[in-house]
């Protein structure tokens, strides 16, 4: 239990809503031989302690390469190309990736969607939850995995004690996953990126992982980044949301405020597409089309071939994301008028 | 009632697993009781592993069941042999969940729609008849003909799954069997397919069977919905009662677990949280298969498997528990999640 002791006396040191990650203007660019694309395009948004921010979009929209750059963990053919991702005030695009590896862990924390692919196969469960405390802290292996069987009670996983020597294809679903999770938190990270975390999850230990991650945040005020395309995941987990539509991020804002009265057409776009709230049978309001391939983005905004708003200047300039009321900003120029569509 | 289109009693299915310690009888479907009318949906809801789709499968009759029976407008499809069996196999068709795999990426779209017509060869016996056939197919789950040429990798996924759809009504069936049909879909483009199959559904009063984990989705199709846990049904009824009324303490959680866009509400959601995961169905529990993550289990759970009984005193909402859910008198209760 020594664990939890020490997150508490930690937790108390670390204060609640202070601002963890300082994403500004971050582009990712990866070279295909089709010539150079933007997967991630002048994306800005902050993360704070104690608060989960949301990175909302459908499949290529570009979050979950925001995700791979903040950790470092871009493929060879992709390159930040520009803008800042301070941690704590370190820009971590600028370190050399020695340097940047000490974050890792005590820093910054990530889970991914598919726990089978993320872990290693050939080795216990064990060994890879110790492994944290071996490089941070050098740790013997015996001593790592203590803590390792530590984590695995704090995850709740059952009898860490026997299944601490495991591998991981003995292990159902929901219980990978929380090994990820454990290993991500292992170090107290300041930061967790949690990408699609339970996307792989039946409902009901999709609902139990949620659980555990809003008591490990709790617990240890760390800010939490997630990833998904679910909305209704979106609107019960997360304090904000950003959402982004081919790379960039058109709409930003509190979940509430911004899925009550979204500003952008496309929010407005997915939240009507979700089949709730209507009658069987009924018509849902879909969008028309699908998003631009990436090679091939437009001029203008990157949203126009899909708006029921599209004029010419949205076929000519791209509109920044602008503050629009309380820690809301938006990338449209006709989000006024969406009120009356 | 007139006669259901598709009747299923007491089906049961085991698969024999060799090499498993102890008990190697894996008891996929377990006295399946289920039906079908013409033009509706059947939702079948449920987590991976609880048999919905080896339930599918046999109602293909890609599966043999080992015991119970299927009728199929009067007729026993187990029963049939060549000449029949076919003329039933156009009758009833499939849509498959990944629009990535199902797809020959060797094929035009054209010959991917068309194919079925190779082994239903009276269906459409000119040439004319079948490219007119094709053509009217594309136009009516929204491509264009003159894409038939397309190869599958040419489409987005929302398109390809229309693909499938225009190969699944490409023999005129009666009932279709969607596996997941859109949860490989964006949002956005998901709204199109349910759009879509809606639409056709209402031109051609054609039966799904609708099978889905995603409870806004099936809500928003389903005519009736079936619930199912570790082979069994254990609810079911039309969906309105079913999901605003659930009787059986697993389709409450179910409903619970899965989150919910309100964002106009004041008071966080008051929320079940089940303990552990569905056991092995190589070893299922005694009793009630759900006792081992119900927080409403008795002793007489573990001893005596319920029977289905009508709840709310409606005949047509089922649900087997010892115990179920009563709105008037029970609040939600709320359970520790896994320690």
């Amino acid at each position: 239990m020594s664990t939890i002791t020490q997150t508490v006396s930690e937790s108390t040191v670390r204060a609640e809503n202070k601002l963890v990650l300082d994403v500004d203007g971050l582009v990712v660019e990866i070279r295909t031989p089709k010539g150079t694309l933007r997967a991630v395009n002048d994306v800005s948004f902050q993360a704070f302690s104690g608060r989960t921010i949301a990175l909302l979009g459908e499949s290529g929209c570009g979050k979950s390469m925001t995700a791979k750059a903040i950790a470092g963990l871009l493929d060879p053919v992709a390159d930040v190309a520009g803008g800042e991702v301070r941690l704590n005030g370190t820009d971590l695009a600028r370190l050399k990736p020695k340097e940047r590896r000490k974050f890792a862990g005590p820093e910054l924390g990530i889970v991914f969607q598919d726990a089978l692919t993320a872990l290693n196969p050939v080795y216990t469960v064990g060994t890879q939850l110790g492994e944290a405390f071996r490089i941070h802290h050098g740790l013997s292996a015996k001593a790592a995995k203590v803590k390792a069987v530590e984590l695995m009670r704090r995850v709740g996983i059952p009898e860490p004690e026997s299944r601490v020597d495991s591998y991981p294809h003995q292990f159902s679903g929901g219980m990978r996953q929380r090994v990820l999770i454990a290993m991500a938190v292992a170090l107290n990270p300041r930061l967790l990126i949690a990408d699609e975390p339970t996307t792989a999850l039946d409902v009901t230990v999709q609902a139990q992982i949620m659980a555990l991650l809003r008591d490990l945040r709790t617990e240890t005020h760390m800010a939490v980044v997630l990833i998904t395309h679910d909305l209704a995941l979106v609107a019960e987990e997360a304090d904000t949301v950003a959402v982004m539509y081919a790379g960039k991020v058109v709409e930003t804002g509190p979940v509430r405020e911004v899925f009550a009265r979204p500003h952008h057409p496309y929010t407005r776009g997915l939240l009507d597409s979700v089949p709730a709230n209507i009658g069987r049978g009924e018509d849902l309001k879909s969008i028309a089309g699908s998003p631009p391939e990436l090679h091939n983005i437009p001029v203008g905004c990157v949203y126009q071939s899909r708006c029921p708003l599209v004029q010419d200047i949205c076929r000519a300039v791209s509109p920044p994301l602008e503050p629009a009321g309380d820690d809301r900003a938006v990338a449209c120029h006709f989000s006024k008028e969406l009120d009356n569509v | 009632m007139s006669e259901a289109l598709l009747d299923v009693r007491e089906l049961t299915k085991n698969f024999h697993v060799p090499g498993a310690k102890g008990n190697n009888t894996l008891c996929a479907l377990d006295k399946i009781n289920l039906y079908v009318n013409r033009g509706e949906t059947l939702g079948l809801v449920g987590e991976s592993g609880c048999g919905k789709s080896t339930l599918a499968r046999t109602l293909l009759m890609l599966e043999t069941p080992d015991s119970g029976s299927v009728r199929f407008d009067g007729v026993d499809p187990f029963g049939l042999k060549s000449r029949e069996l076919l003329a039933w196999r156009r009758r009833v068709q499939m849509v498959f969940q990944d629009p990535f795999a199902s797809l020959n990426a060797r094929m035009t779209a054209g010959e991917i729609v068309s194919e079925p017509w190779a082994t239903h060869r009276d269906l459409y016996p000119t040439k004319a008849a079948r490219q007119a056939r094709l053509s009217e197919l594309f136009t009516l789950v929204g491509l264009r003909p003159s894409d038939a040429g397309k190869s599958p990798q040419e489409f987005s996924g929302g398109q390809r799954q229309r693909i499938g759809i225009a190969r699944a009504l490409a023999l005129n069936p009666d009932v279709i069997v969607l596996d997941e049909p859109v949860s490989a879909l964006d949002l956005s483009v998901q709204a199109q397919v349910l759009n879509l199959l809606n639409d056709l559904q209402q031109r051609l009063g054609v039966a799904y069977i609708f099978i889905s984990h995603d409870l806004s989705v099936v809500r928003h199709v389903a005519d009736r919905v079936a619930v199912m846990y570790l082979g069994r049904i254990v609810e079911t009824g039309t969906a309105e009662e079913v999901f605003d009324r659930p009787s059986h303490p697993y389709t409450a959680a179910l409903m619970s677990a899965s989150p919910h866009l309100d964002v106009t509400a004041t008071a966080p959601r008051q929320r079940i949280i089940l303990e552990g995961e569905m056991p092995s169905p190589l070893d299922p529990p005694s009793g009630c298969r759900f006792r081992t993550r119900c927080w409403k289990a008795q002793d007489i759970c573990a001893t005596l498997a319920p029977e289905p009984r009508a709840a709310l005193d409606n005949p047509e909402h089922i649900s087997e528990c010892h115990f179920p859910i009563e709105p008037t008198r029970d609040e939600p209760e709320q359970l520790a999640h896994a320690s």
